[in-house]
């Protein structure tokens, strides 16, 4: 259970700025969605958590920023799950999600029994047992992207980083990620920041959604407050219809003119 | 569940006791095999006989002990060390370029040690012919590292130290000048052309003990070194940002697995020449044999590498017999098709 709280985060290319003082606070089990166009700084600010680019301004975890903090415990308080992991296709799944012990271990270490017996768990956790032994190269999307979820869940850090996590799987295996983490996040009371294309699953998993525009939050709040027809036609340039299921769940529509 | 099933278990009991075995095998075959001296099966009771405590009567004279002792085990010592350092210094250079083509040359290494004995061959020709240490080795690793260093530095200014390519690119520019300056200075001194081409091809074949002791602490420290970092190498396999936050310092692990796997290669390729094709293809094998985990690559590159050079070895000496088969010519020559075999057997089992 851990809380993350952004202090003016700004992230700089050279000149450009895609992150403009960045300001908010995640509570401990909250679920933030980041929304935005390309290009909006999304993923900038969840590489600047994890200290992949350089960046101004303060992360702050449980009263700590991050900077402070020594590598190995940012390592065991965030875990960041990558737009496009680089999955060795000779490696088992077994050593992949064994990886994510890396935190816990020394720099001249390997990894105790207890790790092994822990990452054994996790595997069996999110029924991944039969791809422990099979090579990564062999296996499918969706199965690749649980064992990117099953490596971050091994550092049993707190914190759970999610960019664009389903942007390469088929509807079926999206759901089944996002049921993934949300259950996990339950069962854990992890935290969650994810960046993510698409608007519906944005507002059906997060507690709350971000919307950035080059760099800058434009909007944020509850779904229903964020996902309304006219803040995306202004910054995404879209027409859209925001439809509202009974159930509340806010369903993005993309419109079409008839061809005159 | 029983954990015990996944991971290394396989390697622990089986792996590293075969391919021990197989290091001392390689061992008494090179020792036993060669054009003069005793009768093939008195070499390893030979060889017992001179262990401490053990006596037994081996028959072989003292002119034949001579021979096995200061000529042939010296050759394999040390064809093993070169073996088994191009090797994991291959491999290393594979993990932190996450590059399977790499070779531990890739930098300069080479390049630097072949101009270095170039000039001195050329320029002062004789020199150092009474002197206690041959400074032609002295310079070539000189030589070898100086370039890795400007390749390095030059690498990493222009691209960071998170890239890779350019640090690769680098190598391959700075490999070209070595090169470039070295058939200058051959093409000048056309007269050492034979002496430097020998040099070059590599000289296992006439090693003694005091070779043995120049490589040897490179090699040792080295392959330590880089047997520590295989958890690291495997990190690295997901990539720079993915091992950064795992709490990898990447970059720190790059130069230190960068600077000892140059150290061992530089000594090696002093002393022995340009071998090629070791470190790139042992490395390639174990993968084959063993998977591509460095926990597994690291320990088992160095005893296998090891056991490639040392056999690599035998047929040089007996094919031309009495003249010698450069041993770089024997990597390559049954290397290559043994490792395509090799490769295509993985792929039909697959």
């Amino acid at each position: 259970m851990s809380s993350i709280e952004f202090r003016d985060l700004s992230v700089k290319f050279g000149r450009r700025t895609v992150v403009h003082g960045f300001t908010d606070t995640v509570r401990s089990g909250e679920w933030l969605g980041l929304i935005g166009p390309n290009g909006a700084g999304k993923s900038s600010i969840l590489r600047a958590i994890v200290g992949v680019i350089a960046s101004s301004g303060e992360v702050v975890v449980d009263g700590a920023s991050m900077s402070l903090r020594s590598r190995s415990r940012r390592a065991s308080l965030v875990a960041y799950v990558p737009q496009d992991p680089l999955l060795p296709s000779d490696m088992t799944g077994f050593e992949y999600t064994l990886l994510g012990r890396a935190p816990y271990v020394g720099y001249f270490g390997s990894e105790s029994r207890h790790d092994r017996a822990m990452v054994g768990d996790v595997l069996d956790r999110l029924e991944l047992s039969g791809f422990a032994d099979r090579k990564l190269g062999q296996l499918s999307g969706g199965e690749r992207q649980r064992l990117v979820i099953a490596r971050a869940l091994a550092t049993e850090a707190p914190i759970l980083l999610l960019d664009e996590p389903t942007s390469a799987l088929d509807i079926g295996h999206q759901q089944q990620a996002l049921e993934l983490v949300a259950r996990l996040r339950n069962d854990h009371g992890l935290t969650v920041i994810s960046a993510m294309h698409d608007l519906t699953l944005a507002g059906l998993y997060s507690d709350r959604l971000t919307l950035l525009h080059e760099g800058t939050v434009v909007s944020s709040g509850v779904p229903e407050q964020v996902l309304r027809a006219e803040t995306l036609a202004e910054f995404y340039g879209v027409r859209v219809t925001v439809h509202r299921e009974p159930d509340g769940t806010i369903v993005v529509i993309p419109r079409r003119d008839a061809l005159t | 569940m029983n954990v015990e099933q996944h991971g290394d278990r396989r390697f622990r009991v089986g792996w590293l006791p075969a391919s021990m075995i197989a290091v001392v095998l390689a061992v008494l075959l090179g020792a036993m095999i060669g054009p003069a001296g005793p009768v093939w099966w008195r070499v390893p009771l030979a060889l017992i006989d001179h262990l401490p405590v053990v006596s037994i009567d081996s028959g072989v004279s003292d002119r034949e002990w001579a021979i096995i002792w200061n000529i042939r085990m010296p050759r394999v010592v040390l064809a093993g060390l070169v073996g088994a350092m191009l090797s994991v210094g291959g491999a290393s250079y594979q993990g932190v370029f996450r590059n399977p083509l790499v070779d531990p040359y890739l930098l300069g290494a080479a390049a630097g040690a072949g101009l270095g004995a170039t000039l001195m061959i050329a320029i002062w020709p004789g020199v150092g012919a009474d002197w206690p240490v041959d400074p032609v080795p002295a310079v070539a690793f000189v030589f070898a590292l100086g370039a890795v260093a400007i390749t390095y530095l030059v690498g990493a200014s222009f691209g960071g130290m998170r890239t890779t390519s350019t640090l690769v690119l680098a190598g391959v520019a700075m490999v070209s000048l070595l090169t470039a300056m070295q058939t200058f200075v051959l093409q000048r001194n056309s007269d050492v052309v034979r002496e430097v081409y020998s040099w070059i091809l590599g000289r296992v074949s006439t090693a003694r003990w005091d070779d043995v002791r120049l490589v040897l602490p490179y090699v040792t420290v080295s392959s330590v070194v880089l047997f520590f970092h295989r958890r690291q190498l495997d990190l690295l396999r997901v990539g720079d940002d993915e091992a950064f936050t795992l709490g990898v310092p990447v970059t720190r692990v790059r130069l230190i697995v960068v600077i000892f796997a140059t150290l061992g290669t530089a000594a090696v390729v002093a002393v022995s020449g340009l071998i090629g094709f070791v470190g790139l293809v042992v490395p390639h094998m174990v993968r084959l044999i063993a998977g591509a985990s460095y926990r597994r690559v690291v320990p088992l590159t160095i005893a296998l590498g090891a056991v490639f050079l040392i056999l690599a070895d035998i047929p040089g000496r007996m094919l031309t017999a009495p003249a010698e088969l450069p041993i770089g010519v024997v990597t390559a020559f049954v290397g290559a098709p043994f490792f395509i075999v090799l490769l295509r057997t993985r792929e039909i089992s697959r």
